[in-house]
């Protein structure tokens, strides 16, 4: 080479490249601001999920004698809903649902992309194929449109909807972890485990996936944050577990008409939330992506 | 040393890491004269690849020049703006970085990259002129000028091809200095043979002053007339070829020497105990003092300073005179060598064929290992050795014939193997980087066999982890760190550990020590060896490497082409071989003999 460019120099490895790189790329992440951001989002929304069921000064369905689309007042601080539903205890009575049937979509969805994922990269065959051409298929449909498929002919029950969005989810965190398992099936302790006759499934949990655990952390973010969207997103279609209950995406559907006018809160407030919340979920996850660059950048190739 | 008609000048060179001031390296000052080799030797972390690139002007991100001046002519290279620096490179001064592959641009044309690196320094006025360049410079590294050839993407070339063509750039425009950066590291030797040639002439025919980096001794005293032996960032030695394998003046320098194997007289190998010191680490007084044999207490009060001991030799030891004045101890031969008994083979292998996707990469190999021998399996990339270790431990399932273990036919995939034979034949790695699972500790790297193939409690298991570790020579400290913390020969020997820790009986070894360095791979030949000699073990060491045979193995099976094409004792085949191929090998084969011969 006549010329010298960065790119043909190794780069000197990070002074501290970890051992265990999931809990390094958490530690390296929380020190970027974006993450720190993130998780006081998240923890301040989950906090308004768990605790406000509790502090909410009256019952979701409840009518204390205000007339609908009231303004904000001492009785009711951020006014009233268009049927005169408090707008204040229902935001805090409407996250606990959302925020639950998100995280255990993703948490499915993860679980059963990660098994379908690392199966598919570790068996290097037919079976390979066929596990992610049926993957395709599901991807080639907005997850919407197959969440809203299913719920909409069976009908919204909490499960069904966890089930649709844990199902639709599953075919990208696969891609995904089936990605980042192809380089490391093919590394020699693999077939140092092989040699040994290591069972699959061992092989499978003890070698293969804590080393895709960083991309797998960072997939679950971003997942969780489409998860709340797609779950918001049912409710305010009209899909919800429970049609009369408060639920924030139910709200926004309830009050958009409000929106236009002095009394918008019914509509803004859950949709605040909602922001935030991707927001927050966005930002921790983006962290962790960075951090799981900079890492893998640090560990260079040896 | 600075000679008036000197190409290059370098004078109290010191590099330290950015942030923390630690040097990398430091007080490196040599001159090179036109047409001369000079090479720079040293361990993986000696600081030979900064101190290569800072004669550039260039370091690596993480790193900052903060002393001394590198001098080509009348130029002083680490004082020119960015601009100026680039001009000069490839004109003036240019770099042939180790792997070929990496330096190439695998979207363009060779012939179009050979001509972008004429352009650039605006050589050659018409498109016709540079073709013309080019094709003699595809002659000069002896490959074909046609245009077809010049159509190829580098992918399509060999790695010795690639090589050459960063060879081609690098000599293209004609420049006064040439940094090469362990350029036939991963080259077979007979490849290596050819492009160590062609440096030597081109370097010679243009009258460049070539810096050749290496960890290799042998190498490089096949191709420098003068040594600069690099420890812990400093020169701890310089001076010409012969005189520094045969009266070395630093201990460094005798002890990498001895590490190296030779290709006459059956020897051990000795490698040096210890790890060289890492920046910021590095002790107050002389670097080498924690790993030398010699120490007195003067050595851990200052840093020697580098002093001439005879005419262009000059070593960095306050007992240089001493030191060099040491007659070489006659080493003994190595270990006892029991010439194995012939008949029953623990190992056997018949009429072996194996291959990818119905291509045949070894042809009808027949072999047998017999207990407490080690045979030795030598052939160039592409040779099939490693393909038929892997038939053997059950990874490569694309064979026929038979393998027996103790006369019982052996399924094709370890899988299907019973127990009993996993456990009897295991399996070390090329690559310590890559064999150990980076997110395990070593203590559960090493008892995960003892596990799976039972028949222990967990005390006993404790208990035999520690025994392998301490067997391999690492403490009970090791068993709870993570491979990354460890160095590659650390690595190497954990694998060794996980190997023998449930009592094999056949030890398949696929070039264990390429990946190390010369002090490191003799060290882990010393403790294979060992090995292999008190716990019995039948063994195959696969190697590319003819020299390190003669160190390990009874007896040698040389390969080509997936073919056996010579077998027999290993002084018989080094001494009188009776195959073509075989002899090509060692004629090829670069070592410190005919160097200093």
């Amino acid at each position: 080479m006549s010329t010298l460019t960065d790119a043909g120099v190794t780069p000197e490895p990070e002074a501290a490249v970890s051992r265990r790189p999931a809990g390094a790329m958490m530690r390296t992440a929380l020190r970027l601001w974006r993450t720190r951001i993130g998780v006081a989002l998240v923890a301040l929304l989950v906090l308004v999920a768990i605790l406000g069921p509790a502090i909410a000064p009256h019952g979701p369905s409840e009518y204390f004698g205000l007339a609908p689309n009231a303004p904000p007042s001492g009785k009711a601080y951020f006014g009233t809903d268009y049927i005169g539903q408090d707008v204040w205890s229902r935001f805090l009575d409407g996250g606990r649902e959302i925020l639950v049937m998100a995280v255990l979509a993703t948490a499915l969805g993860l679980v059963l992309g990660t098994a379908v994922g690392l199966t598919a990269a570790y068996a290097r065959n037919i079976l390979d194929d066929v596990l992610m051409r049926a993957m395709d298929v599901i991807l080639a449909f907005p997850q919407i449109m197959l969440a809203l498929v299913v719920v909409a002919t069976v009908g919204a029950s909490e499960t069904l909807i966890v089930l649709a969005v844990g199902l639709t989810t599953m075919p990208r965190v696969a891609r995904i972890i089936r990605g980042a398992a192809q380089a490391i099936v093919e590394r020699d302790f693999v077939a140092a485990a092989e040699a040994l006759g290591l069972p699959r499934i061992r092989i499978l949990m003890r070698e293969v996936l804590p080393n895709v655990l960083s991309p797998l952390l960072v997939e679950a973010n971003l997942r969780l944050t489409y998860s709340i969207g797609l779950i918001a997103s049912l409710a305010f279609l009209g899909l919800a577990p429970n049609p009369n209950g408060a639920d924030w995406g139910l709200m926004i559907q309830q009050n958009r008409v409000a929106l236009g006018t002095d009394q918008p809160w019914g509509v803004l407030l859950p949709m605040i939330a909602i922001a935030l919340l991707t927001i927050g979920t966005g930002l921790v996850g983006d962290g962790f992506a960075r951090a799981a660059a900079g890492i893998d950048r640090g560990r260079g190739a040896e | 040393m600075s000679a008036p008609e000197a190409a290059i000048v370098v004078d109290d060179l010191r590099v330290v890491v950015a942030g923390t001031g630690h040097d990398i390296v430091d007080e490196v000052s040599f001159a090179i004269a036109p047409g001369e080799v000079l090479g720079l030797v040293g361990e993986s972390g000696s600081g030979k690849t900064t101190a290569a690139l800072a004669l550039l002007g260039h370091t690596r991100r993480g790193a900052r020049i903060t002393g001394g001046s590198v001098r080509i002519g009348d130029q002083q290279v680490l004082e020119l703006s960015r601009d100026q620096s680039r001009r000069l490179r490839g004109r003036v001064i240019s770099y042939v970085p180790q792997d070929p592959a990496s330096a190439l641009n695998p979207a363009l044309r060779i012939g179009t990259q050979l001509t972008e690196a004429l352009e650039v320094h605006g050589i050659g006025g018409s498109g016709d002129e540079r073709r013309a360049r080019v094709a003699e410079m595809m002659r000069e590294v002896a490959l074909p000028d046609d245009p077809a050839y010049l159509r190829r993407y580098p992918h399509e070339l060999s790695g010795g091809q690639q090589q050459r063509v960063g060879l081609a750039m690098a000599f293209a425009c004609r420049p006064r200095v040439i940094v090469l950066d362990e350029p036939t590291t991963g080259l077979d030797v007979t490849t290596q043979a050819h492009v160590l040639g062609t440096v030597r002439e081109l370097a010679a025919a243009h009258r460049v002053a070539a810096l050749y980096v290496s960890h290799d001794l042998a190498v490089v005293g096949s191709l420098a007339a003068r040594v600069a032996v690099m420890y812990a960032g400093r020169i701890v030695e310089l001076a010409p070829a012969d005189e520094l394998f045969q009266a070395a003046a630093h201990p460094y320098t005798r002890r990498l020497v001895a590490a190296v194997p030779h290709l006459e007289g059956r020897r051990d190998l000795v490698g040096i105990p210890g790890r060289a010191p890492s920046p910021g680490q590095r002790p107050g007084g002389c670097s080498f003092a924690l790993r030398c044999t010699m120490v007195q207490e003067e050595c851990t009060l200052a840093m020697p300073d580098l002093r001439v001991v005879s005419e262009a030799h000059s070593a960095r030891c306050l007992f240089a005179e001493q030191v060099r004045a040491l007659v070489d101890e006659r080493r003994g031969p190595a270990g006892v060598v029991a010439e194995p008994a012939a008949a029953d083979s623990v190992l056997a292998l018949n009429g072996v064929n194996a291959g990818y996707m119905g291509l045949t990469v070894v042809h009808d190999v027949n072999l047998g290992v017999a207990p407490r021998e080690c045979l030795a399996l030598v052939g160039e990339s592409g040779s099939g050795k490693t393909t038929l270790a892997r038939a053997i431990v059950g990874l490569h399932r694309e064979r026929s014939g038979e393998i027996l273990l103790k006369g019982r036919p052996l399924a094709r995939a370890a899988r299907s193997r019973p127990r009993d034979v996993r456990r009897s034949i295991q399996y070390v790695f090329q690559n310590p980087y890559g064999s150990l699972n980076p997110r395990r500790t070593v203590g559960q790297i090493v008892r995960q066999p003892l596990e799976l193939f039972g028949g222990r409690s967990g005390r006993e298991i404790d208990r035999r982890v520690d025994e392998m570790l301490a067997r391999v020579s690492l403490t009970a400290a090791y068993a709870s760190q993570y491979p990354d913390q460890l160095s590659g020969g650390e690595r190497q020997r954990v694998a060794i550990a996980r190997a023998l820790v449930c009592n094999p009986e056949v030890l398949v070894c696929d070039e264990v020590t390429s990946a190390l360095d010369v002090s490191v791979q003799a060290a882990i030949v010393e403790l294979l060896g060992e090995l292999q000699r008190d716990l019995g073990l039948a063994m195959l060491f696969v190697t590319h490497n003819l020299p390190l045979v003669r160190s390990i193995a009874q007896r040698v099976a040389v390969m080509s082409s997936g073919r056996i094409v010579e077998l027999g004792p290993v002084d018989r085949v080094l001494q009188e071989p009776a195959d073509d191929y075989t002899r090509r090998l060692l004629a090829d084969t670069p070592s410190l003999e005919t160097a200093t011969a």
